[in-house]
């Protein structure tokens, strides 16, 4: 890479280290396996993101005049996995987990670097796995597989998605076992578990669950395999089978996995929100507690997504119940990053920007979670839209501008360029806005009764859906302005030191980008995270660039 | 994981038992003691695979505390899918 | 709320500050981003019960459907359970216990430094796994050859005259049998999985790359191994002897 050299010639860092496509592609070097990962969620994001603007440009008009029915069916169960299980799930621990954790543990690499290579190859194995399925017949169960359509009436290229998933699970979960025996066994000397950055206990969280939840996923997809290859009934109730036993098997990973999507998000926030703040984070205990609780209570809720789908009412009142605790934990969150930010001394970066948009975003989505919690109204709103848009305010609103403000705010420490400060700023304006506009109709739409996975509407709702796709347009070019500045900076930029915003953290107090093994000397920590306290008071490259 | 060496005595003890296990919950499912054959049958199985693990697998000897909470938790775990599920399945109005 | 620092000595100092530098008589076997064999052995082992957790979960789905499905069916699944050679899969069982035994011995061998008894029990092993493949060959090949296969050719018919007390209605034997070919062929495909680990070991061994003072992969392999045998002791009673009892 020709512009590595233009950073500094003399010094050799992590990306000038080897030359070459092998020394990439058989790289053990976390942090360069962190930017294959970043390279592959970021195409699957675009792959996720077309299927995405076909739909709202299907649902411009109320009939069904852009694509057939069944084609409808395949672009929505599409959009769903490509986003959830090639975008979402990998995004955050794949990409700046990969990158940071071994950084902020003051670590050489993660415990095992060879399967952290693995996790990389498996996913882009189940990811051209699921490209060559999309193409060759597609997917038309939605997202959710539900039996016995999967199994036994779907023409669709049920088997291999499934497969495809399956594959992208066993990533999953190795990286997950990557980052909690790193967290255990490779602290540097001083880092108590009090001493972390909560962005690694919520890592350590999110591993957790990937490490419990995602085998339950595979065992499912397999048993659904099986049926359909071997015409088993398992789930197929001509054949004996309970299609509700499916769902469990499902929801018992899938409603986990949006804590996995979630929770880094979440671990990102912290230390945007100290940094421009210029404080400690308020209660460090209760924000950690609140990780692993999240973790815990998640494996309880699943069959809130089954209300509906004739589950008994005692456990459906039970479920209700644990599905309104869940919220306890990420309300603590909320309360401790505003209380952080009370009387602190703020710099509106584009990092900061973000870290606003998640706080307002996610408790929108997440309240609205509490209403779908309650039996009596999500009988009127499941299967509606009100139901996806409450979790795209989360999913988008907060895990996607979680995910955006943590590339923004470590952006200097993987490229050593600053990007420019004012078109992140208008960037995230642009994703604000457009986001809105995109998603809060579809709440209202939901309320007045419009059904999710429908190809044609009710001419009544016609005017909140143009609202949603004008929305959506504008929320692409957000998404693409930081792409193309992004990479504007690698050659163009301003060259960032080591730790251009004065943060704390371990991974602020090596050179920006590191060298393979991160620190010349492994460092001893003798301080409390977030120790702001100690720190000049202003972070310094904020001004606006031109 | 642990440098304890375990006597190979010992190792063909718990061999011993464990075939004595095996023998003894074949036959006992033989005899008519109603629901308990389910129970009984469970509890030998429990048995022989808490020996597997604590001697075989070295539990009772490692100095580590993670093992023993990864299996401990994943126990739990596995048990929340099995009671949350079941507590469906049971308090349904429709038999089956 | 205060949160007690970790009791152990947080982190280690790699014995030279220089992340490049090696230490002076360092095992071969150390890997660099560690800072001694202790941390390197300590993460494999913890590597290694983390992977058996997601194992327990995985196989827990299935053990999950069989739950539901025997509350449901259980007439079916003690008729089915009675078409199983009893025989068989307690020979099986024996078969598994006896190959954990060598595993253990095994790992001691390598402990003690005893090379050529090493191979030996490894070789022992590896036949004692495949010997329970064998078997199960031969049971999977009687169920089909009766009929008990899922899938157009499903015929319980023999079942439901054998015994007549018994009410069975064909569709939910059919799931008993799904269920009994996806567990044990789940676990089979864990044990071909784990005999072809065990001949890489076995041939490592062989050219003694294992001894006391580096034998990680051979007791992790290990602890595989024995999980393999704990599924299969689950495995046996709750398909095998749903319900023995002489019918009257």
């Amino acid at each position: 890479m020709s512009t590595a050299a233009t950073i500094s010639a003399e010094r050799e860092h992590y990306l000038n280290k080897g030359y070459g496509i092998r020394s990439w592609l058989f790289t053990t070097d976390h942090k360069r396996i962190a930017l294959l990962y970043l390279v592959t969620i970021t195409f699957f994001f675009f792959v996720g993101g077309i299927l995405a603007l076909l739909i709202r440009l299907e649902l411009l008009t109320p009939a069904g005049d852009l694509v057939q029915a069944d084609t409808y069916n395949k672009l929505f169960s599409e959009h769903g996995q490509v986003m959830v299980f090639f975008f979402l799930i990998p995004s955050i621990p794949a990409v700046l987990g990969n990158f940071l954790v071994p950084l902020m543990i003051g670590a050489k690499d993660l415990a095992f670097p060879r399967i952290n290579l693995l996790s990389w190859y498996l996913l882009v194995i189940a990811g051209i796995i699921m490209l060559h399925a999309m193409m060759v017949g597609g997917v038309d169960t939605g997202w959710t597989f539900y039996t016995p359509f999967s199994t036994a009436f779907s023409h669709t290229s049920v088997v291999e998605a499934g497969i495809s998933i399956f594959i992208a699970g066993f990533s999953s979960i190795l990286t997950g076992l990557n980052f909690v025996v790193t967290i255990h066994r490779m602290r540097a000397p001083g880092m108590t578990w009090s001493r972390l950055p909560l962005f690694i206990w919520a890592h350590y969280a999110t591993s957790i669950i990937q490490l419990l939840g995602t085998p339950v996923l595979a065992i499912t997809l397999l048993l659904v395999v099986f049926e359909r290859v071997f015409k088993l009934g398992i789930f197929d109730p001509i054949r004996g089978g309970d299609p509700l036993l499916f769902q469990h098997l499902f929801w018992f990973y899938s409603h986990p996995a949006v804590y996995i999507m979630i929770l880094p998000a979440m671990g990102v926030m912290n230390e945007i929100i100290t940094c421009f703040s210029r404080k400690r984070i308020f209660g460090y205990s209760f924000v950690a507690m609140s990780s692993i609780a999240i973790a815990v209570f998640g494996f309880l809720v699943w069959a809130h997504h089954m209300f509906v789908a004739g589950i008994s009412l005692y456990s459906a009142l039970i479920f209700s119940l644990l599905s309104y605790s869940v919220a306890v934990p990420s309300a603590i969150k909320v309360f401790n990053w505003t209380a952080t930010m009370y009387k602190g001394s703020i710099t509106y970066s584009t990092p900061l920007l973000y870290a606003l948009g998640f706080i307002g975003l996610f408790t929108m989505g997440g309240m609205t979670g509490l209403y779908l919690a309650s039996l009596g109204i999500d009988v009127h709103v499941t299967d509606t839209y009100f139901v996806i848009a409450h979790f795209h305010y989360i999913m988008v609103g907060g895990a996607v501008m979680g995910y955006l403000g943590g590339m923004h705010y470590w952006w200097p420490k993987i490229s050593g360029r600053m990007y420019p400060e004012s078109w992140g700023r208008l960037a995230a304006l642009i994703v604000f806005i457009g986001f809105n506009l995109t998603f809060f109709p579809q709440f209202v739409m939901g309320y007045l009764g419009m059904p999710r996975r429908y190809w044609q509407y009710p001419a009544e709702f016609q005017v909140l859906n143009v609202l949603s796709t004008a929305g959506a347009t504008i929320l692409a070019v957000g998404y693409l302005l930081p792409m193309v500045y992004f990479l504007w900076s690698m050659r163009y930029g301003k060259i960032a030191d080591a730790n251009p915003w004065n943060a704390v953290g371990l991974e602020w107090m090596t050179e920006s980008p590191p060298p393979t093994f991160n620190f010349d000397e492994t460092p001893e920590v003798t301080w409390e995270a977030y120790d702001y306290g100690r720190v000049p008071p202003q972070p310094r490259e904020v001004a606006v660039e031109p | 994981m642990s440098e304890h060496i375990v006597s190979s005595r010992l190792y063909y003890t718990i061999w011993i038992v464990l075939l004595v296990l095996t023998g003894l919950t074949a036959w006992i499912s033989t005899i008519n003691l109603g629901p308990l054959n389910t129970i009984v049958a469970l509890v030998i199985a429990s048995g022989k695979a808490s020996i597997v693990a604590l001697f075989f697998m070295h539990l009772k000897y490692t100095s580590e505390k993670h093992t023993r909470t990864v299996v401990i938790a994943s126990l739990f775990w596995v048990g929340i899918l099995f009671v949350l599920s079941m507590a469906d399945y049971v308090t349904r109005a429709t038999a089956r | 709320m205060t949160m007690a620092a970790c009791r152990r000595s947080p982190g280690r100092l790699p014995l030279s500050h220089s992340p490049t530098a090696i230490e002076h008589e360092h095992n071969p076997a150390l890997q660099h981003h560690f800072a001694d064999m202790d941390q390197q052995k300590k993460a494999a082992a913890l590597g290694m019960w983390l992977f058996l957790a997601t194992e327990i979960m995985f196989f827990g789905g299935m053990f999950c459907a069989y739950l539901v499905y025997r509350y449901w069916y259980y007439n079916e699944f003690a008729a089915g359970s009675r078409s199983l050679d009893l025989k068989w899969g307690t020979i099986n069982t024996a078969v598994l216990i006896c190959s954990s035994l060598t595993v253990a011995l095994s790992v001691r061998a390598a402990q003690l430094g005893k090379r050529k008894l090493l191979v030996i029990l490894l070789l022992l092993t590896l036949l004692f796994g495949l010997v329970f493949l064998g078997i199960k060959g031969i049971e999977w090949k009687s169920k089909f050859e009766e009929h008990h296969v899922p899938g157009v050719a499903f015929n319980v018919n023999d079942i439901m005259h054998e015994y007549p007390q018994i009410p069975i209605d064909p569709q939910h034997a059919q799931v008993f049998f799904s269920l009994y070919f996806a567990m044990t062929g789940l676990h089979a495909l864990h044990m071909i999985i784990g005999v072809g680990l065990f001949t890489f070991i076995a041939y490592y061994a062989y050219k003694g790359r294992y001894g006391p003072g580096y034998y990680t992969p051979l007791e992790n392999a290990g602890l595989y191994w024995h999980f393999v045998d704990i599924i299969w002791i689950y495995l046996f009673p709750l398909l095998y002897l749903i319900d023995r009892k002489p019918l009257r």
